[in-house]
């Protein structure tokens, strides 16, 4: 949560400190970028000077009763002007515009990609404190608003101050004596624009929120739509949508009513600088004393049309950039995540055996928390032991066996695999040989054997049989058509649990490691092949060293020992007799499954 | 929305749009045009005084006169623009209320629509695919009809004025005009068309890199366990690359639209006053309406030139509203084929009501409050008397046949009974045809072939509402709303009291665990009840269906594991509902359902053994093998 506050706090220089490095291969199509529009910005306000030239010439020759010789030469050398301008213009805009492309998909690729390598280091502390889904819009949805504003500044932050400046003077150059004009109308946008935007940012971060319920709900209805059916709701449901969405209607249309004042108010301002500069424009003209003409009248009338909207283009952008500040501190947060696991300076690559050890271990999960998740932990198992597990939820059962692999840092005391602390070897020589089936278990798309593949790429596909058959997953995966090529679907959904479960084992077993380490992972596999699977690997792996956790007695029965786990603590130890003998927790769970039959199908 | 196919969608919903709001359609419409006056005003005004500042006008009204006529020139311009801007605020007031309006019509529309859709629209759909409809789709049709509508009204308006006001000017500068023009409308469709079909390439391309990143995502710590960085780092790169790649092309397009088109009406410019000054020099007659046969004068060029500018820039602006439109058209698609799903028909005419047996111990129809049992309400047309019939709960199958895809049979010949108070189990793997059976009773689907009746009543002459009310079913997902626990339970019978949910939940085994909650019944579920575990959802789910008191239940089992301790709160919960009712259990484990009177074993969408628990092991089947754990349920 401290976290948290200090990115909210984060300034924008920090952010572009953080993501400046993204821009990479792309700096020289960014600056190229920056060039040309410079250089398209300076032709948009030079074209319409050379036409103003152009039409002074004209209207003065039409004074004259008869026009000068080389009328034509004039002209011609005018339009020779200004089609050199406007190509020159057409290529520098085709090259901004190109380049910008670049550069900003460029970038946002490198965003991206850095976001995903920064996650994929990260240790499960760190991922812990990012939800999943909260990644995933980080790398999704921000993105495209980190995308936008780099877009945005490489094109109209530049262009746009530009635009106003090189107009400005131009139409100073022109006319300075109308020119005071502007100095009326531009405070008067600015104040228009500050005001309509104060008062309906409130509002759209009042409906926003409101908006994202109603989504909420269409969510919830569209998941239970089942339920909604099965009960007959759906009148209910529609009455209940159609008063959250009238609701949100009337914010909606105050807000969306403020917004459509920007429009008349720019061209309230935009008019009556036309007006003014029409009417002390042409009041200048006839006027003998100044040398004003029509060609500068019609320039002037350029000039405030880009000077306004110049002004109203910097206004959006920095609207754009304050609505995507969020987005950016989100990106950058991760990207300034430090790993809080990393390899240690000197590793160790070789695990010698099996054996576990546990030396006075507590463990917490965050420095500022008070309770301990696991406390004054010791535990010694030799090396080809198979070891259980039991107890509730919240036992921390799963947090005593994520600290073997490393997944987290032990907060006192060490662990020990092989004889050495497990700080000290290189992270993936650890894991490859303490393999671990989490509990929340995934597979990926693609084939079955790719999935495997992922224990061991080296594997051969006698291997994967193998591994396969030890789990009891041969038989129902060689049942499928395609067999082990077999496409699984994202969310592994064409399988069920218990096919998932054993292709989950299948996968952890392809390593063989030197500890295998099960968390709850036959749960959806009935009992029987449970114990098949147990048989398996106690022939084909019996130097590795086993840990079993899980919710059925029948799955850790015949353990060397179980441990009982209850809140944190290690509240017995023993073999199945001994602890039904001498462990109340363990003798009430025994006594609950077996009065409602619990699995005693076997 | 009339249901008319194979029309634009675009046009569809632009003309509900108008039929919905007609008034406020005809009233911005009106104001667009009266705006557009402000855009023309300018350049007439310009030219106006660029006659009466030439030198020759000077000399022969005076100064003064001129001054004068300047003043009164100028008043009738800032007239104009009052007027336009009156127009313009209103019309922009009108959509920005209209708009907003339709946004809430659309959406209720759509809203209203997907309830009334069948159960398979759900399941050939994907969850996001719906959503996006609703986040997405939705608002491309706001941006259309609050902004890029009115836009392109104004513009083209105004271009067409220009337009006019050239071809009156002279005939063969407008014929220059036109060719550029053309040019631009050409270059519009070829980049625009491009860089719209790139939008739409990267929109989907999106959407595959959200997905490969949500399973990374949720993958992470198996990743992390597998060291897998690498290689998901070079899927990643594989991915990311492709969409850089479209994602630079729709761009690169979109960012060349504007310099190309504001150029080609430079060039324009240039070539219409290098035509023209030939023209003057040589001494061409014009072809005009305003200025007649005359020759060409420097005026009319002078004239004429500012109205080529504002002529381009708004024909850019039109083409700058071509990826907001095509933005919308793919929106209106996806809204329209929404909308054109085929709702579910009821066709059912028997009522199922809530009822009591008053003192005489007749059935009444009463409120839900009181109510106690079920009943069939009949009336009889000729004595106009209405007799209940008391409903028990007695559901049979005779030779269903069913395919969720017509030539696809997933069952067949599927005869079965459940006499009122029986548990029928079904056993299975998956696939087996378990949960198609539950879908057929409560007419998620309707049968190919064959007969279901419900206390002898065919299911399909039933009210839809009244069928499924009465059949309760505990789903292995609890979905559970946006609202307190006690909201929850009662979403099972609407007016149920405060005191019927916590008889429910007491019933359910939920009260203990509820009532240890900080808020008790109180406590806010939100976001699917996330903060709930597994367990407690379920106990909510039991709740809410002994809430509801049904005849008939279907449940299927979870069979995702919860700890020892509150499986057995949960079966006991379930054993409490069960309770004199007819049962539907979905078995997933074999345990819980020896005390059936019959268990169903089905394969391939047939049944192939049926037979209470001791019959079926005493036949060594596969039942007797599922039980002794040679074969697997799963």
């Amino acid at each position: 949560m401290s976290r948290k506050k200090d990115a909210n706090k984060m300034t924008y220089r920090q952010i572009i400190s953080v993501l400046k490095h993204s821009v990479r291969e792309y700096k020289k199509p960014s600056i190229i970028t920056i060039f040309f529009v410079v250089l398209e910005a300076l032709c948009e306000c030079v074209i319409p000077y050379v036409m103003s030239l152009l039409l002074n010439y004209l209207s003065d020759q039409q004074k004259l009763a008869s026009v000068s010789s080389d009328f034509m030469n004039v002209v011609l050398i005018y339009s020779a002007i200004l089609l050199g301008l406007a190509i020159f213009s057409f290529v520098s805009g085709l090259l901004a515009g190109r380049f910008a492309a670049r550069a900003s998909t460029g970038f946002a690729a490198n965003v991206r990609k850095d976001l995903f390598y920064k996650i994929q280091t990260f240790s499960f502390n760190n991922i812990d404190r990012f939800s999943v889904s909260s990644l995933v819009t980080r790398q999704t949805t921000d993105i495209t608003y980190v995308q936008m504003c780099f877009q945005m500044l490489i094109r109209i932050v530049i262009r746009a101050p530009l635009m106003l400046i090189f107009s400005l003077v131009m139409a100073i150059v022109m006319a300075a004596y109308i020119s005071w004009i502007f100095a009326i109308v531009i405070p008067i946008l600015a104040v228009t624009f500050i005001i309509v935007t104060f008062t309906s940012v409130p509002i759209f971060n009042r409906v926003f929120p409101k908006y994202d319920k109603l989504n909420e709900s269409i969510e919830e209805n569209v998941r239970g739509i089942r339920t909604v059916k099965t009960y007959h709701r759906e009148d209910y449901e529609k009455a209940k949508f159609s008063k959250a969405s009238e609701n949100i209607r009337d914010d909606f249309v105050k807000a969306e009513r403020l917004l459509a004042l920007t429009n008349p108010l720019l061209s309230f301002c935009m008019y009556l600088s036309m007006t003014l500069i029409i009417f002390f424009g042409s009041m200048a003209i006839i006027d003998p004393n100044v040398s004003f003409e029509i060609g500068q009248l019609s320039a002037m009338i350029t000039y405030s049309a880009q000077i306004l909207s110049s002004l109203m283009m910097i206004s959006m952008v920095l609207v754009m950039i304050s609505m995507s500040t969020v987005s950016m501190r989100r990106v950058c947060e991760v990207l300034i995540e430090v790993p809080t696991i990393t390899n240690p300076s000197d590793p160790i690559f070789e695990v010698s055996d099996g054996s576990i050890d546990f030396e006075n271990v507590s463990f917490k999960y965050k420095k500022e928390a008070e309770k301990y998740a696991l406390a004054d932990i010791n535990l010694h198992i030799a090396s080809g032991q198979t070891v259980g597990i039991i107890g509730g939820t919240g036992s921390s059962k799963s947090t005593l066996v994520n600290l073997i692999s490393r997944f987290y840092d032990t907060t006192e005391g060490s662990v020990k695999v092989g004889g050495v602390d497990v700080r000290n070897y290189d992270i993936r020589t650890l894991r490859e040989n303490v393999s671990m089936v989490l509990q929340k278990n995934v597979l990926f798309s693609g084939t079955i054997k790719e999935n495997l593949l992922w224990g061991n790429k080296k594997a051969t596909d006698e291997d994967i049989k193998e591994a396969c058959h030890i789990a009891q997953a041969d038989t129902f995966v060689e049942s499928f058509p395609d067999k082990y090529e077999t496409m699984i679907l994202q969310g592994g959904t064409n399988v069920s649990g218990g096919q998932k479960q054993r292709l989950c084992i299948a996968r952890a077993i392809i390593k063989k490691p030197k500890v295998l380490i099960m968390d709850d992972s036959t749960s959806a596999v009935d009992t029987k092949t449970d114990a098949f699977i147990r048989m398996g690997l106690k022939s084909t792996l019996p130097n590795t060293t086993k840990i079993i956790i899980a919710q059925r007695l029948s799955s850790v029965q015949e353990a060397d020992f179980i441990i009982v786990m209850d809140d944190g603590k290690i509240n017995g130890m023993g073999t199945h007799d001994e602890l039904l003998a001498n462990n109340d927790l363990y003798r009430d769970i025994y006594n609950i499954q077996n009065r409602i039959g619990g699995d005693n199908n076997a | 929305m009339p249901n008319t196919k194979k029309r634009s969608p675009l046009l569809r919903i632009i003309k509900d749009y108008i039929k919905k709001h007609p008034l406020a359609f005809a009233v911005s419409a009106i104001c667009v045009l009266i705006s557009a006056v402000g855009n023309i005003a300018a350049p007439l005004t310009l030219s106006n005084i660029t006659d009466l500042v030439s030198a020759s006008n000077l000399a022969t009204m005076g100064t003064e006169a001129v001054r004068s006529a300047i003043i009164s020139s100028v008043l009738i311009l800032a007239g104009c623009y009052i007027i336009a801007l009156i127009g313009m605020f209103t019309y922009s007031q009108v959509t920005a209320v209209a708009g907003q309006k339709y946004m809430d019509d659309l959406r209720k529309d759509i809203f209203t629509h997907m309830e009334d859709l069948p159960i398979s629209y759900f399941d050939k759909n994907d969850k996001g695919d719906i959503m996006s409809i609703y986040i997405n789709d939705v608002d491309t049709v706001r941006q259309l009809i609050i902004q890029s509508l009115n836009t392109i009204m104004i513009c083209a308006f105004t271009s067409l004025v220009s337009f006019v006001l050239m071809i009156l000017s002279s005939v063969y500068l407008w014929l220059i005009v036109i060719v550029g023009a053309i040019i631009m409308l050409l270059v519009t469709r070829h980049v625009g068309g491009h860089s719209s079909r790139n939008f739409i390439k990267q929109q989907q391309m999106i959407g595959g890199q959200e997905g490969f990143i949500e399973e990374m995502m949720v993958g992470l710590k198996v990743i992390k366990s597998f060291c897998h960085e690498e290689e998901s780092k070079a899927s990643f790169d594989q991915i990311n690359n492709k969409l850089q790649d479209v994602s630079y092309k729709a761009n690169s397009y979109a960012n060349i639209l504007m310099p190309i088109l504001g150029n080609i009406g430079n060039l324009l410019y240039v070539l219409v006053a290098i035509v023209g000054c030939l023209f003057f020099y040589f001494r061409v007659t014009n072809l005009s309406v305003l200025y007649g046969m005359d020759i060409l004068s420097l005026g009319v060029i002078v004239s004429f030139l500012p109205m080529i500018r504002q002529f381009t820039a708004n024909v850019s602006e039109v083409a700058n509203q071509i990826n907001s439109i095509a933005l919308a058209i793919g929106g209106c698609s996806r809204v329209c084929s929404l909308l054109d799903e085929t709702p579910e028909v009821d066709n059912g005419y028997v009522t199922l009501v809530r009822a009591k047996y008053d003192e005489k111990h007749n059935i009444v129809e009463c409120d839900e409050k009181e109510q106690t049992i079920w009943a069939w309400k009949h009336p009889h047309s000729a004595t106009h008397d209405v007799t209940y019939t008391l409903l028990q709960g007695d559901i049979r199958m005779f030779n269903v046949d069913f395919g969720y895809v017509p030539d696809k049979i997933v069952l067949h010949d599927v005869s079965l009974y459940a006499k009122p108070g029986q548990k029928v189990a079904f056993v299975g793997a998956t696939g087996a045809g378990k949960t198609t059976i539950t879908n057929l009773l409560n007419r998620f689907y309707d049968i190919a072939d064959g007969k279901i009746r419900y206390d002898g009543i065919n299911i399909n002459k039933i009210k839809k509402g009244d069928l499924r009310n009465s059949l309760g079913m505990v789903l292995q997902d609890t979905s559970l709303f946006t609202g307190t626990i006690m909201d929850n339970i009662r979403y099972g019978k609407l007016n149920a009291t405060d005191e019927e949910c916590i008889a429910a939940a007491k019933l359910a085994n939920a009260d203990s665990f509820i009532t240890r909650l900080p808020q008790g019944y109180n406590t806010m579920l939100t976001n699917d009840g996330a903060n709930l575990s597994q367990g407690q959802r379920q106990l909510l789910s039991i709740a809410r269906a002994a809430v509801n008191n049904p005849p008939v239940l279907i449940l299927d089992e979870a069979t995702s594991s919860i700890d020892t301790r509150t499986e057995k709160i949960v079966t006991e919960g379930m054993d409490n509902l069960m309770k004199g009712r007819t049962v539907f259990v979905i078995a997933h484990r074999l345990s819980t359902i020896r005390n059936s009177n019959v268990i169903i074993v089905l394969d391939h969408g047939k049944i192939i053994e049926r037979g209470t628990h001791e019959d079926l092991l005493d036949q060594k089947g596969v039942y007797y093998q599922l039980y002794t754990g040679a074969f697997e349920l799963e």
